[in-house]
């Protein structure tokens, strides 16, 4: 089944997630790390998950990694997905769709490429494609 | 302090409603609040201490206070989705323990069925959710959220669709027996592969009912349970044990196909004093399939990534498998009522203690059995909760 585009609901952006979509408009992913425990997270906050510092500055995702594990939903939708965790190379997974390619090939450990997609009146969101 | 034997479950009550379009949310609250008083044989004066969750309507527990007429020394609505009801016992006993409250009432009731609620539909928790502006996006809902951890499990541990299909026939064998039941037909491991695929990889047969209905429970300190199990002859239902964990996304260092029951079996074993092997009953939580799976691998019942194996081969029926699991066909046949299955597997493991289950299900002499829930989403963000029963 080939991916068709949806209608994706736009996210609330706040003070503290304002850069990452910023970014996004841009075509860039954005993900956190913490200068003090050196670990990065995501989705991204203001203080650490980790070590609950507040020295946490944005990075440029390299934007490659690989499917943890997916999803096509079939049922009860106009449009079928596929809802993913991709695992970044930097090394933490981000919830995410995988778009532009065949639904059905899908598999975890595959490798892919960041894509923004529109939003429905919001800022874009990083999807991800097979590299 | 410990909550052993500090509290017992004098009263249950399974609303028998499976569709409810002419009574209102809060009306399914009192009949169950209700049918749980007269089951413990204790009235609405009694209770002392209220406890509910996200489907009571109102702010917390207010309205529901209110509205049902309660003079209350306590109150709690922590809410943990599904699951809220096993922590409310625990919470109770610990309210009893530390002199609180000496009869605790625990409610649940909803009409997502009327109201048309499904698992393929989005739901929110409002737009200062940290979460929410990274996962609503992407169309996040119950089906795909379990079934990404279902398609996990496979790849990390070659667990098959036919072993997660046992899960949902042995509970078809057990719901034939509840005239109650919303689905009574005993179903194949072919049925269950037939079925229409809802969220890969799992099937419309993987997935929970959507019911309405409710039920309650009466928690009460040991003098008084002792003083009605003297009318009544019943067996006394003691908690001897309980734990409670929530499990996230720790910041996107994931591992997916390990539940919060991990750890809140293990408080809850390590506090009754008993181990997997002693138990001869478990209701474990089951909006899908692959639910089971993970929290029967996370109690200790099998290794981690057995749980294929070990739930294969009708070994969760009663009277012909090793674990006897869900006798009253659980939420994948017989109630989920309000999308929140925990109370009802309360209820269950209770009639199977007090030896009240249906005769073609009930285990023979049950003395220990424990009950399993998982509110939230097993994928994201959930919150387990273990309680372990024995008869006295």
């Amino acid at each position: 089944m080939n991916y068709q585009d949806r209608k994706i609901p736009a996210p609330a952006v706040n003070p503290e997630n304002k850069a990452y979509f910023d970014a996004a408009f841009q075509g860039r992913l954005l993900i956190k790390k913490c200068a003090s425990c050196g670990e990065f997270h995501h989705y991204p906050r203001a203080i650490c998950p980790h070590c609950f510092s507040d020295k946490t500055e944005w990075r440029d995702a390299k934007g490659t990694g690989t499917v943890y594990t997916y999803s096509v939903l079939r049922r009860g939708v106009p449009v079928p997905y596929c809802i993913a965790y991709v695992a970044l190379d930097e090394g933490v997974s981000m919830l995410t769709n995988i778009v532009d390619c065949d639904l059905d090939a899908v598999r975890i450990g595959q490798k892919v490429k960041v894509v923004f997609k529109p939003t429905d009146g919001g800022p874009p969101v990083p999807m991800f494609t097979p590299a | 302090m410990s909550i052993k034997g500090k509290a017992y479950l004098v009263g249950a009550y399974e609303h028998p409603t499976r569709k409810a379009e002419d009574k209102s949310v809060a009306q399914l609250h009192a009949e169950v609040a209700k049918g749980a008083l007269e089951d413990a044989g204790l009235t609405k004066q009694d209770v002392d201490g209220y406890f509910c969750a996200g489907d009571a309507p109102g702010l917390g527990p207010l309205s529901m206070i209110d509205y049902l007429g309660l003079k209350l020394r306590h109150m709690e609505s922590t809410d943990t989705g599904g699951s809220s009801y096993l922590i409310h016992v625990a919470h109770a006993a610990q309210a009893i323990a530390a002199g609180k409250c000496d009869v605790a009432l625990v409610t649940l009731a909803g009409r997502p069925r009327s109201e048309g609620s499904s698992g393929t539909q989005p739901r929110s928790w409002g737009a200062a959710v940290p979460d929410g502006p990274f996962e609503a996006p992407y169309g996040i809902v119950t089906a795909n959220s379990y079934a990404m951890v279902a398609m996990r499990h496979m790849h990390e541990y070659g667990t098959t669709s036919e072993q997660l299909a046992w899960i949902k026939v042995a509970a078809s064998h057990h719901a034939q027996h509840n005239p109650h039941a919303m689905l009574r037909d005993v179903v194949t491991v072919q049925d269950v592969l037939d079925s229409p695929m809802v969220a890969d990889p799992l099937h419309r047969m993987d997935c929970c009912v959507v019911s309405d209905g409710g039920g309650a429970l009466i928690v009460a300190r040991p003098e008084i349970a002792k003083q009605l199990a003297g009318k009544t002859r019943r067996p006394l239902v003691k908690l001897i044990g309980a734990g409670e964990s929530p499990r996230g996304q720790s910041g996107g260092k994931l591992d997916i196909t390990t539940s919060g029951a991990a750890w809140s079996g293990a408080a809850a074993f390590a506090e009754a004093g008993v181990k997997p092997a002693d138990i001869q009953y478990v209701s474990i939580y089951d909006s899908f399939t692959i639910t089971v799976l993970v929290q029967i691998e996370d109690l200790g019942f099998c290794g981690k990534g057995e749980g294929g194996r070990f739930v294969a081969d009708g070994n969760l029926i009663s009277g012909t498998g090793k674990l006897p699991f869900n006798t009253d066909g659980g939420g994948l046949c017989n109630n989920h009522p309000a999308n929140r299955g925990g109370m009802t597997k309360v209820i269950e493991a209770v009639r199977q203690v007090r030896g009240e289950a249906h005769p073609k299900v009930q285990v023979k002499n049950c003395r220990l059995a424990l009950a399993q829930g998982t509110g939230g989403q097993l994928a994201t963000r959930h919150g387990s909760a273990t309680l372990i029963f024995e008869r006295v």
